[in-house]
């Protein structure tokens, strides 16, 4: 109890050190879901709105930007025969065009949640006469793991593991938010896990590109407030750099053997994400050398495309031109119970945020 | 319901008394189902076989009586502090506590996984005697099933409880009014966390141990302490948590919750392990929990009662009734947000 004391002085001088640099309103964009979620539980916004700083919540949260086609591919294979399915524990109840994990697992589907890729290894090795597919999501912090698990499977000599790959990269998804014409973004909170791992050096390029103030951020409150502070101190002096709010985490190069068995497994490609278009470069997917652990080529799945959803806003609110309870299907055809939508999908997402923590008006 | 056929009609000449795990005979009916209640069950039960019937009879009382019934499924069988067999014990206790009654009779039934040792039936049985004698309560009834191996995680057990209600007590929800407060008794989240770690060997280096305990002194010294018109409703925290628990009472009771985050006693290792997997503890189930709503004048004897108890040490008052709907959290900031209320699976975050 006295630690959340503390920290709630903490809190309150933060927000009053960037009320007395704020001139004029900024509007700043985070893009990691555990920001997202910590910024609306701890009511961030709710702090900054007064101060003139709006926050806007890009596609932070991996699983919600994991394409639905993909979910319907994972379902497909936990539908096969002689398949086991693993896959992160958030990733059951994320529905794909028609049914989630979950559903297909009441159905006869074999699904197994693990914590971890290794898990899915391990099963591949108790189990040899089941096909153990794991379902490989997730931003740059979760590819080392994919990546070290089917090192890990051909050391072994496995030859009934593979991977279903939908691991997505951030930059090149800042890249395309930056890019946009009708852009609201003024300056953009880098997500600190993602940095962790990868480093500093490929956000240099897009501040030089877009002169937009660039900061590597935690994810606590304090750490976000710091974020913000740093990031309103360089809009209020006129500068645009790259710099960095989360030095007990993030180093300017990274984890180096992290990224470099990253590199060794994955190839850049370009895929849609969930609510967005294609974004260039912005997927993951294996290398020739690891074809053949690929579930994709291993079971000859149809052609499966990515539903369209007319009436979700996604990609509206996912950069940054609508907050997601200015979406006229919030809370009312759009729940997380029944999404219709990315960022409603997973308790990460903005729009989950919202509904989650935000009291109906008249009621905060 | 036997699921055991003998091909062809051949008796087997095996000497098959001697098992040392459950087989489809032990649920049959015949000689081994017979050997297996004679030798395993009913010693530990404090049964005698000669008494058995079809029913047992209880002995005439006069008063209101409760009954709970609750099934248990928990994988693992055996984890810190406590197993299944204790848990059922507690859990249907618990349940009768919570309409103020004291229990006074269990049954039991086993639904065995063929293939189970013996000797794991035995444990979980003396753990379940040695709750039910702590709870002073006996396993009056039971039945035993064999379902084959790979159709159930060892064993499930299902326990039902009888309990008399203490005169004047009618704890219901309907009875909570907008001024109440709402009364937690003890830490939470560790029960649920003790059950993930061990099921899933997350590798904390904190061991978590269950909450899981018999209410009865907690909630006995608070029926005396508190005038049964002041207290409203008990509830234990299960299954959905504190999250559960409150969103259910809220909507019976037709009124809102307000609810100081900083006052919701979670202990910084589960804070950090739930930090970390990405779970909210207020929604990780208790085995030894319970939330009492109290009239605004009974709150300090409810908590000096309860501080008073052992298991009720850290019980503390975290909000109070109020009109509206909902159950809210107000945060040290002075902000509100809605308390979440879990779908009912925990479904760890990926990063």
């Amino acid at each position: 109890m006295n630690t959340a004391v503390i920290q709630t002085d903490a809190i309150r001088r933060a927000v009053a050190a960037i009320a007395g640099r704020v001139t004029r309103p900024w509007t700043l964009m985070e893009v990691c879901g555990g920001q997202t979620h910590a910024i609306l539980r701890h009511g961030l916004d709710r702090l900054l709105a007064p101060v003139g700083i709006e926050l806007l919540h890009g596609p932070g949260c991996p699983v919600c930007v994991t394409p639905a086609a993909d979910i319907d591919r994972a379902i497909a294979l936990a539908r096969t025969p002689g398949v086991v399915l693993c896959s992160f524990g958030d990733m059951l109840r994320v529905p794909g065009s028609g049914e989630d994990l979950s559903i297909a697992r009441a159905r006869g589907g074999r699904v197994q949640a693990v914590y971890s890729p290794l898990d899915a290894v391990r099963l591949a090795q108790q189990h040899p006469r089941d096909e153990v597919v794991f379902f490989a999501v997730g931003f740059e912090t979760t590819a080392p793991a994919t990546a070290l698990a089917v090192q890990q499977a051909r050391a072994l000599g496995l030859d009934n593991f593979s991977l279903l790959v939908s691991h997505v990269r951030v930059p090149p998804a800042v890249e395309v938010l930056l890019s946009a014409p009708e852009r609201r973004i003024e300056g953009l909170l880098a997500a600190g896990h993602v940095c962790t791992i990868m480093g500093l050096q490929e956000y240099a390029p897009l501040v030089a590109r877009f002169g937009v103030p660039i900061v590597a951020t935690g994810f606590d409150p304090l750490d976000i407030l710091e974020g913000v502070a740093r990031t309103i101190a360089q809009l209020e002096t006129g500068r645009a750099q790259l710099e960095n709010a989360y030095g007990r985490a993030v180093s300017e190069e990274g984890q180096t053997a992290a990224r470099q068995i990253v590199e060794a497994v994955f190839e850049p490609a370009t895929r849609p994400w969930r609510g967005l278009p294609a974004i260039p470069d912005g997927a993951l997917v294996l290398r020739p050398a690891w074809h053949a652990f690929d579930a994709q080529r291993r079971f000859s799945l149809g052609p499966i495309a990515e539903p369209a959803v007319p009436e979700c806003l996604a990609g509206a609110v996912l950069t940054g031109r609508m907050q997601p309870t200015q979406c006229p299907a919030f809370g009312r055809r759009c729940t997380p119970e029944r999404p219709l939508g990315a960022p409603m999908v997973s308790g990460e997402g903005a729009c989950a945020a919202y509904f989650r923590y935000r009291a109906p008006e008249g009621n905060g | 319901m036997s699921r055991e056929s003998s091909p062809s009609g051949l008796l087997c000449p095996m000497p098959i008394l001697d098992a040392t795990e459950i087989r489809m005979a032990h649920g049959g009916g015949g000689r081994m189902s017979q050997d297996l209640l004679e030798r395993v069950i009913l010693p530990r039960l404090g049964g005698c076989a000669s008494d058995l019937h079809d029913a047992a009879l209880l002995p005439e009382r006069a008063g209101r009586w409760a009954v709970a019934t609750d099934a248990f499924v928990v994988r693992p069988l055996f984890f810190p502090g406590g197993d299944i067999g204790s848990l059922a014990v507690h859990g249907t206790v618990n349940d009768l506590l919570m309409a103020g009654a004291q229990p006074v009779a269990l049954t039991l039934s086993l639904i065995l996984e063929e293939g189970v040792p013996i000797a794991v039936l035995e444990h979980v049985l003396d753990s379940a005697a040695e709750a039910s004698r702590r709870c002073a309560v006996r396993v009056v009834a039971g039945d035993t099933k064999v379902v084959g191996r790979g159709e159930a995680d060892g064993m499930y057990l299902a326990m039902t409880g009888l309990g008399l209600v203490a005169a004047g007590q009618d704890l219901h929800p309907r009875r909570v009014c907008a001024g109440d407060r709402i009364l937690v008794s003890g830490d939470l989240g560790r029960h649920g966390l003790a059950i993930l770690n061990a099921r899933e060997n997350l590798g904390f280096e904190t061991d978590f141990v269950s909450d899981s305990a018999p209410l009865l002194e907690p909630v006995q010294r608070l029926l005396d302490a508190v005038d049964p018109s002041a207290l409203r409703v008990l509830r234990d925290v299960t299954r959905g948590g504190l999250a559960g628990v409150l969103h259910e009472l809220a909507q019976s009771a037709g009124l809102a919750f307000d609810i100081r985050e900083a006052a919701v006693p979670v202990e910084a290792p589960v804070r950090s392990a739930c930090a970390l997997l990405g779970l909210d503890p207020l929604q990780l189930a208790c085995e030894g929990r319970f939330v009492a709503i109290v009239a605004p004048e009974a709150e300090q004897a409810a908590l000096a009662a309860l501080r008073a108890t052992s298991l009720g040490r850290a019980a503390v008052c975290v909000g109070q009734v109020v009109t509206g709907q909902g159950v809210w959290l107000d945060n040290p900031l002075g902000l509100r947000r809605a308390m979440e209320w879990g779908s009912g699976e925990l479904l760890p975050r990926i990063c």
